[in-house]
C-alpha cells in the first residue's frame, strides 16, 4: 500500500527528471514520457481511492527529513478519504490536461520544457496533498507556486508573461509570509508539525491563539486561492498557456487554500473568528470577481474571475463549515473550469491565437465538438439543474441557509445570478451569435484535433455524471459527503422540508434569470464588435477595469516600495554604507602614508632596531 | 685559575666587537665577518659553560654551531657575489631598494 502511495508522486517526478535533463535529446517526443506518467500516477491513485478505509486515517513515512534536537518532520504521506479525492482530481484532470497539451502545444519549441515543469507541478501537488505535517506542507505550497510561476511565464520573450510571472510569485510571497509564520507559531505552541498530533491537540489552545494561528494560515490560502485581497495575480496568470491555466489556475493549485482550510478545520473551528473571517472573505471575493467577470472581452480573462468567484464559493462553504461542500464545488469546479478552460484554449488554437471575445462568434457551426462541450462546462458552471454546478453549488447555498445564515445566503444566489449571466454572456458571444471576426480569420478557423477534443468530452461526461452520481441531496448529505464523513461529520437534517425547497427553487430561478437576461442583450438582436466591453458608465468602466485595484496597489504599495528601495539602493547604500567602508580604506592609506618612512632599506638600521629592542627586552626582564 | 666570569665577558667583548662590526661596517664582507664575530662569542659561552658545568652538550652545540656558520658563510657569500654582478657594488648602505 504504502508503495502505490510513493508512487503517485513518482511518476511525475521521474517525467520531469527524465525531460529536464534529456529534454533535447527528446524534443518532440516529450509526451510519450509525459502523459504515461501522469497515466501512471492516475491509476496508482485509483488503487489508493479503492483502498482508502473509511474512518482510518493512514500515514506511511518515507524518511525521516529533519532531526535537530527534539525536532523532529518526516517525509509522511497522510491518507484519509479527503486526500484520496483530492489525488484522484489532481492526477485526473491533470492527465486529461496533459493529454489536450500534445495538441496545443504540437508546434512551440519549448516542447519538452513544458512537459518538464508540468510533470514538476503534478509531483509538487500530489506532495502538497499527501504531506503528513505542515512544514512538507510549506514546502511543496512553495513548490507549486515555482511551478506557477514557471509556467505562467513559460513564454517567456513575451514581457506581459514575465511580468506576470514575477507578479504571481510576489503576490504569492505576500500570503506565504502569513503562512509560514502560522506554521511558526504552531510549532511554538504545540512543540510539533505532525497533523495527527496538531489536530489532537488544537482543541487545548487557548482562542486567541488559535485566532492567530488560523488567520495566519488563512492569509496564506489567500494568496495561493487568490481571494480578496490578494486577488489581483490570477487574472494575469492568464498569460501562460492556456492548459496551463486550466490545469494550475482553476482545477488544482488554486484549490490548496480551500483544501488547507478544510484539511486544518481543527484549528479553524477552535476559533469562530477565523472560520466567520474565511467565510466573509469568500462571500466578498464570490461577488467581486463576479462582477468583473460580468463585462471581461478577454475569454480567459472572464474565466479567470469566474475562477476568482468560485474559490471564494468554496471558502464560504468551508468558512460556515459545510465541509464536504466546499470539497465537493472543488471537484465539480474542477472538472467543468478545466473543461471551459480547455474548451476557450481550442477556440483560441482554431482562431490562430485570438482570446478577444469581440473578435468571435458563431463558432457553433465551425468546431462542433469544442461548442458541445464547452456548452456543458459552461452550463454546469451556471448550474443547470442536473449538472454538476448546479448540485455543487446548492449544497454550498443550503448549508448557509439552514445555518440561519440568511444574509450570506442572498449575497451568494446574487453572485449565481451574475455566474449564469457571464457564464452566458461568454457561451454566446463565442460560439452563438453572428462571427465578428476578419474574413481572413475566419477562413481559418477550424475544429481541434482529437488528442485535444477528447479530453473535452471526457471532462464533459464527468460535468454531467458526477452531479447527479455524487450530489443528490439526501437525509444524510450527499453520497460525496458520506464518502468524506470520517474527515467531515455530516450536518444532518438540512436537506428535506421547505428550507431546502425554497432553495432549489430560487437557485433554478437565478440560473434561467442569468441566461434569460444575456439572450435579451447579446442574443435578441445582432451586436456590433465595438459595442460590446466599451464603457458605457461609470460603473462599467470601474468593472473593465477590476475596480482599479491594480492601479490602486500600485500607487499605495509598489512604488513607495520602489521609491524607498530606490532611496536604500542610490542613496543609503552608495553614499553611507559604502561611504563608510571607502573612509576606512582611505583613513588606512593615510596612515600608511606616515609610517612606510620608517622602512629604510638599510640592512643597518634593520639591525640596529632589533639591538635596541633586543636591550629593551633584556632591560626589562632584568629590571622585574 | 681562571673562572667562569672571565670567559663570560670575554665572549660579551667578543660579541659587541662583532655587533659594532655588523652596525658600523659599510662593506657587506665587513658584516659578515662581523656575524662571524657573534657567533664565535656564542661558542666561547657554550664552551664555557660545558667546562664548568661538565656538561657535554654544549661541546656538541659548539660543533653544531661551528658547521652551520661555515654554510652560512658560503650562502651569504655568495649572495654577496651575486649582489655585486648586478649592482658592481657591496656597499651595504647603497642597497636600499626595498625602502618604503
Amino acid at each position: 500500500m504504502s508503495t502505490t502511495v510513493w508512487l503517485i508522486p513518482a511518476f511525475p517526478l521521474v517525467g520531469a527528471l527524465l525531460n529536464i535533463f534529456f529534454g533535447g535529446v527528446i524534443g518532440r517526443r516529450a509526451h510519450w514520457i509525459a502523459v504515461p506518467a501522469l497515466a501512471g500516477s492516475f491509476l496508482a491513485s485509483c488503487v489508493l481511492f479503492a483502498n482508502v478505509v473509511p474512518g482510518e486515517t493512514l500515514t506511511t513515512t518515507l524518511f525521516a527529513w529533519v532531526v535537530a534536537g527534539d525536532f523532529e518532520t518526516s517525509v509522511v504521506a497522510y491518507i484519509d478519504p479527503l486526500t484520496a479525492v483530492m489525488l484522484l482530481v489532481v492526477t485526473g484532470v491533470g492527465a486529461l490536461i496533459h493529454l489536450y497539451s500534445v495538441g496545443y502545444m504540437h508546434d512551440d519549441p519549448g516542447y519538452a520544457r513544458y512537459f518538464a515543469y508540468m510533470n514538476l507541478f503534478v509531483f509538487s501537488m500530489t506532495m502538497l496533498v499527501l504531506a503528513g505535517n505542515f512544514l512538507l506542507l510549506y514546502v511543496f505550497w512553495e513548490a507549486v507556486g515555482l511551478c506557477s510561476y514557471l509556467l505562467i511565464g513559460f513564454w517567456y520573450t513575451r514581457p506581459a508573461a514575465a511580468q506576470a510571472g514575477k507578479k504571481a510569485f510576489i503576490v504569492n510571497r505576500v500570503g506565504d509570509f502569513g503562512f509560514g509564520l502560522g506554521i511558526m507559531w504552531i510549532w511554538s505552541a504545540m512543540g510539533t508539525l505532525d497533523y495527527d498530533r496538531v489536530f489532537k491537540g488544537a482543541a487545548e489552545l487557548p482562542p486567541a491563539t488559535a485566532t492567530g494561528i488560523a488567520l495566519l494560515l488563512f492569509m496564506g490560502a489567500c494568496g495561493k486561492s487568490a481571494q480578496l485581497p490578494l486577488h489581483t495575480w490570477l487574472p494575469d496568470a492568464m498569460e501562460g498557456p492556456t492548459p496551463v491555466s486550466a490545469l494550475i489556475h482553476a482545477a488544482t493549485m488554486v484549490t490548496a487554500g480551500v483544501y488547507m482550510v478544510a484539511r486544518s478545520r481543527a484549528l479553524f473551528e477552535r476559533s469562530p473568528v477565523a472560520l466567520e473571517v474565511v467565510a466573509w472573505v469568500g462571500v466578498a471575493t464570490a461577488l467581486f470577481a463576479a462582477t468583473i467577470a460580468l463585462i471581461q472581452t478577454d475569454i480567459k480573462r472572464v474565466l479567470a474571475y469566474s475562477t476568482v468567484s468560485q474559490l471564494g464559493y468554496m471558502f464560504t462553504a468551508v468558512g460556515l463549515g459545510a465541509y464536504a461542500a466546499g470539497i465537493f464545488h472543488l471537484v465539480t469546479h474542477a472538472f467543468f473550469k478545466a473543461l471551459l478552460f480547455l474548451g476557450a484554449g481550442s477556440v483560441i488554437h482554431g482562431l490562430g491565437g485570438e482570446q478577444d471575445l469581440r473578435k468571435m462568434g458563431g463558432l457553433s457551426s465551425r468546431m462542433v465538438t469544442t461548442t458541445i462541450t464547452t456548452t456543458i462546462g459552461a452550463l454546469g458552471l451556471a448550474g443547470l439543474p442536473g449538472l454538476a454546478g448546479f448540485f455543487s453549488k446548492d449544497e454550498i447555498l443550503a448549508a448557509a441557509f439552514v445555518t440561519g445564515r440568511r444574509g450570506i445566503w442572498a449575497l451568494l444566489l446574487l453572485g449565481a445570478f451574475f455566474t449564469a449571466f457571464y457564464t452566458a454572456r461568454m457561451l454566446f458571444l463565442a460560439f452563438y451569435s453572428g462571427p465578428r471576426m476578419t474574413r481572413e480569420a475566419a477562413h481559418h478557423v477550424h475544429e481541434a484535433p482529437g488528442v485535444m477534443t477528447l479530453p473535452l468530452a471526457v471532462l464533459a461526461v464527468l460535468t454531467v455524471i458526477s452531479g447527479v452520481a455524487l450530489g443528490i441531496p439526501s437525509e444524510h448529505g450527499t453520497r460525496f459527503a458520506r464518502f468524506l464523513a470520517p474527515v467531515f461529520p455530516v450536518h444532518d437534517g438540512g436537506h428535506g422540508g421547505f428550507a431546502a425547497l425554497l432553495v432549489l427553487v430560487m437557485a433554478v430561478l437565478v440560473f434561467t434569470a442569468g441566461i434569460a437576461l444575456a439572450w435579451v442583450v447579446y442574443m435578441a438582436a445582432p451586436i456590433r464588435a465595438d459595442a460590446i466591453g466599451r464603457p458605457k458608465t461609470v460603473v462599467h468602466a470601474l468593472l473593465l477595469n477590476a475596480y482599479y485595484v491594480d492601479p490602486l496597489y500600485d500607487r499605495v504599495i509598489v512604488r513607495p516600495l520602489l521609491a524607498l528601495s530606490e532611496f536604500l539602493a542610490r542613496v543609503f547604500d552608495l553614499r553611507l554604507i559604502d561611504g563608510l567602508v571607502n573612509a576606512l580604506g582611505r583613513s588606512v592609506v593615510v596612515w600608511a602614508a606616515g609610517i612606510r618612512h620608517l622602512q629604510t632599506g638599510y640592512t643597518v638600521n634593520y639591525a640596529l632596531t632589533m639591538l635596541a629592542g633586543a636591550v629593551a627586552i633584556l632591560a626589562f626582564l632584568l629590571s622585574r | 685559575m681562571i673562572g667562569l666570569p672571565a670567559y663570560l665577558i670575554l665572549g660579551a667583548l667578543v660579541f659587541s666587537i662583532g655587533l659594532f662590526g655588523v652596525l658600523t661596517r659599510r662593506n657587506a664582507v665587513g658584516i659578515l665577518l662581523g656575524i662571524e664575530l657573534m657567533l664565535n662569542a656564542v661558542n666561547i659561552n657554550l664552551v664555557a659553560f660545558a667546562r664548568f658545568n661538565g656538561d657535554v652538550a654544549g661541546l656538541v652545540f659548539t660543533l653544531f654551531t661551528i658547521s652551520i656558520t661555515v654554510a652560512e658563510v658560503a650562502v651569504g657569500l655568495a649572495i654577496v657575489i651575486a649582489i655585486f654582478r648586478v649592482r658592481r657594488t657591496v656597499e651595504a648602505d647603497r642597497l636600499d631598494l626595498l625602502r618604503g
